[in-house]
């Protein structure tokens, strides 16, 4: 799973081997070893140069590191950041593992929709916002919610409808929602989160030119998550001609999972390339590989940045694949092991 | 004896506890076949008051409208003459003022900036308060009311506007699952003061798509609250009451009252969302109206009253939820009820107000409850055609002639 291969430890000059033995003890986590990062205490490098963390582009020779920029932009972070996003997949994974379990034993009910193998498009992007940044998602919310910083109890309490839940047991799965972490939801019907997350990057803007409320970083930043199938709808297009129109300070974020419950992208859309309908309204429009954390998060800094500098919205397609159904109740006979698809991963 | 009636009914609104056996006034006057309307007001201390002075109202009474002279009280210009405005300018200038008050009231919609909106309700804002502030949007009802909600759940008081509120179906994703849902969803961690607001309702022939009700259509949506505006009076203080509330309020506007002059105060005022107004009380049977059928039932009430009969006309004003305390001391008093709305009969608002007086007041009722509404057919073009399918005043007196045979 590259998600997690792109996260490698660099000591120069040779990369480090696959670590052989530790498996992880709990049982929900896929048995593969990541590399480089066990329990024993790693040693420091031995020429003086920061641990680095760079994306599998680099590892795989298509992008010599340091080459075009030094190794501290874009494509690396250090250690504490690598395990920050480490720590923040690992949590989303376990947290989705558990309810499907909880689901099929009989304790959890509704729809309930798991984000596992999306993983990298939530943190690459969560991890690098404010508290005042604002999130919005869809039913597929449970991750962004744990990401944006919403406590994981107060999200598994929710998802079984108790009143310490983060809704008071009133919203559910769909419906994840934190005024303290600024998580506007949560969205049962795809799309109308859209508008809703123009309207908060509106009140950002309003807050900066109109109540004259300054703030140094620059204006509240919002991201949009929805997925492929939310891109053929009227919602998704009125909002990235306003966005672009007010230059609204947004993130329009689709995870594209090639798959809207039973029906391919490929089948429902005249043009699958998701990121081209943002230089149809003006906006920038980029494509990244949605499984590798530190690509998403590149791109993201970017995105984040011109927003922040009141440059306007971007349009973001993260291609990336959903390891279970669209939903615990759903079949799932359509997507076949071994499909194209997945050679991808 | 109406104004006995009315501080009987005060009386019944006052802290004091009292003893409820003696104000069922209505069931005194059924147990003595052949009397109508004859009651003895007997107050909570035992005595019978003899001086009806406007200081013994409360405030908690509501207005009366000045829409018809001999109702015109000297509370609501007792300080200042007041000044004379249209409707749509009684809706600019309680929108003017909110705007100044607090500067997180911004308006959005079509049309709404530069043309100063298709019935000139926020003529010069814009040029006042800048263009974000009254913002033109792009026609796309269901995003930018979505973009409206977004904004009153992180911090702003929108004001959106549905250029026709039959527009506003475009929109009816956003008003029901979020508008309404949104701050029980969150449990309670959102609120969403917003405003939408529109002219709705039957015009001159403006074809079947610009005269809906959506009034009916919105009913259903829990969280929601409508309220509906009839005169500059209660036009600028509804609208300024929607913008205070933290509340999601739907203001409906109708087409062809916007050009209605009266004389409001100078002073400021706010009404009360949830009150209905009396508009001229009576005896005989209560009629429930809103909107524009308030005029066709004050035409109605000449022809009436020159025929003999006293009807109690009360405009709703709050069709979610209704004034059932205002309207029931009304039924108890008249026992007869007709309902005159311009909602299809189908589904409308007097179907629901029917429902909601049935079981809250049925052994008050002396005969069964008449609800006059729209016929269930799609508006007309031709003149002609559409006058029939809305309720006119000869088939509110005939109405009112049948109930109280």
């Amino acid at each position: 799973m590259s998600a997690f291969s792109a996260v490698r430890i660099l000591f120069p000059p040779v990369v480090a081997a696959r670590s052989a033995g530790e498996k992880p003890s709990a049982p929900f986590l896929p048995s593969l070893a990541v590399p480089g990062l066990t329990r024993s205490p790693l040693r420091a490098p031995r020429l003086g140069r920061p641990l680095l963390a760079v994306s599998s582009d680099v590892l795989s020779g298509q992008k010599p590191l340091g080459s075009n920029s030094s190794p501290s932009s874009h494509a690396a972070v250090s250690r504490e950041e690598a395990l920050v996003l480490y720590e923040d997949m690992v949590l989303g994974r376990v947290f989705e593992d558990m309810c499907a379990q909880m689901y099929y034993r009989g304790k959890m009910f509704g729809f309930v929709h798991l984000y596992n193998g999306q993983e990298a498009v939530s943190t690459g992007f969560i991890k690098l916002l404010e508290a005042t940044d604002s999130v919005v998602s869809t039913y597929r919310d449970h991750v962004h919610a744990v990401s944006k910083g919403v406590p994981a109890r107060a999200v598994m309490a929710e998802l079984f409808g108790k009143t310490t839940g983060c809704c008071r047991g009133q919203g559910g799965s769909m419906h994840m929602f934190s005024s303290t972490h600024n998580l506007l939801g949560g969205f049962a019907f795809i799309g109308e989160g859209i508008p809703v997350a123009t309207g908060a990057a509106f009140s950002s803007k309003y807050r900066h030119e109109v109540l004259k409320q300054s703030n140094p970083k620059g204006l509240d930043v919002t991201v949009a998550f929805f997925g492929d199938g939310t891109c053929n709808n009227g919602q998704f297009f009125e909002c990235l001609n306003m966005a672009q129109l007010w230059k609204l300070p947004i993130i329009f974020v689709v995870e594209n999972n090639l798959w809207a419950i039973g029906m391919s992208h490929l089948r429902a859309t005249s043009d699958p390339e998701i990121w081209k309908k943002g230089p149809a309204f003006g906006m920038p429009g980029v494509h990244v590989d949605g499984m590798d954390v530190l690509k998403v998060r590149e791109v993201a800094m970017e995105a984040i940045g011109r927003a922040r500098r009141g440059e306007g919205p971007t349009l973001v397609e993260c291609e990336t694949y959903r390891f279970r159904g669209h939903s615990l109740a759903d079949p799932d006979e359509l997507r076949k092991a071994g499909k194209l698809e997945i050679l991808f991963i | 004896m109406a104004a006995a009636l009315q501080t009987a009914a005060l009386l019944s609104a006052s802290p004091n506890p009292i003893d409820s056996r003696r104000f069922r006034l209505g069931s005194f006057a059924r147990s003595l076949p052949g009397t109508r309307a004859s009651f003895l007001v007997v107050r909570s201390d035992g005595s019978i008051p003899n001086s009806f002075t406007a200081s013994s109202r409360s405030e908690k009474f509501i207005t009366n409208a000045v829409a018809t002279k001999s109702n015109a009280p000297a509370s609501s210009t007792a300080s200042k003459p007041g000044h004379e405005l249209l409707l749509f300018e009684a809706l600019r200038e309680g929108l003017e003022e909110e705007m100044d008050r607090d500067p997180t009231v911004c308006v959005m919609g079509e049309d709404v900036g530069h043309y100063g909106g298709s019935y000139k309700v926020t003529k010069g804002l814009a040029t006042k308060y800048g263009d974000l502030r009254v913002l033109d949007t792009p026609i796309a009802e269901n995003s930018f009311t979505g973009m409206g909600i977004g904004a009153a759940m992180t911090g702003l008081r929108p004001v959106v506007e549905g250029m026709n509120m039959g527009f506003l179906l475009l929109a009816y994703n956003q008003i029901s699952n979020n508008c309404g849902m949104l701050h029980y969803t969150s449990g309670g961690q959102f609120k969403i003061p917003i405003v939408i607001r529109g002219p709705g309702g039957v015009g001159r022939q403006l074809g079947a798509e610009h005269s809906q009700r959506l009034e009916s259509y919105f009913q259903s949506i829990p969280g929601l609250q409508m309220v509906a505006c009839s005169t500059p009076y209660n036009a600028k203080g509804l609208m300024k009451a929607a913008i205070r509330s933290d509340n999601p309020v739907v203001l409906f506007e109708h087409v062809l009252l916007y050009n209605l002059k009266e004389r409001i105060p100078d002073e400021e005022y706010v009404l009360c969302l949830e009150e209905a107004e009396m508009v001229r009380p009576g005896e005989h049977v209560t009629i429930l109206t809103y909107s524009r059928m308030r005029y066709h039932v004050m035409q109605a009430a000449k022809t009436l009253v020159n025929k003999g009969y006293d009807p109690e006309v009360i405009d709703i004003r709050s069709l979610k939820p209704f004034d059932l305390y205002t309207i029931g001391k009304s039924v108890k008093k008249t026992h007869r009820v007709l309902i005159v709305e311009e909602c299809m009969r189908t589904g409308g608002i007097g179907s629901s107000l029917r429902a909601a007086i049935i079981d809250n007041f049925w052994d008050y009722l002396d005969a069964p409850i008449m609800c006059l509404s729209s016929q269930d057919v799609p508006t007309p073009y031709a003149g002609t055609l559409e006058e029939w399918t809305v309720v006119q005043p000869a088939q509110i007196v005939a109405a009112v002639e049948q109930i109280c045979k």
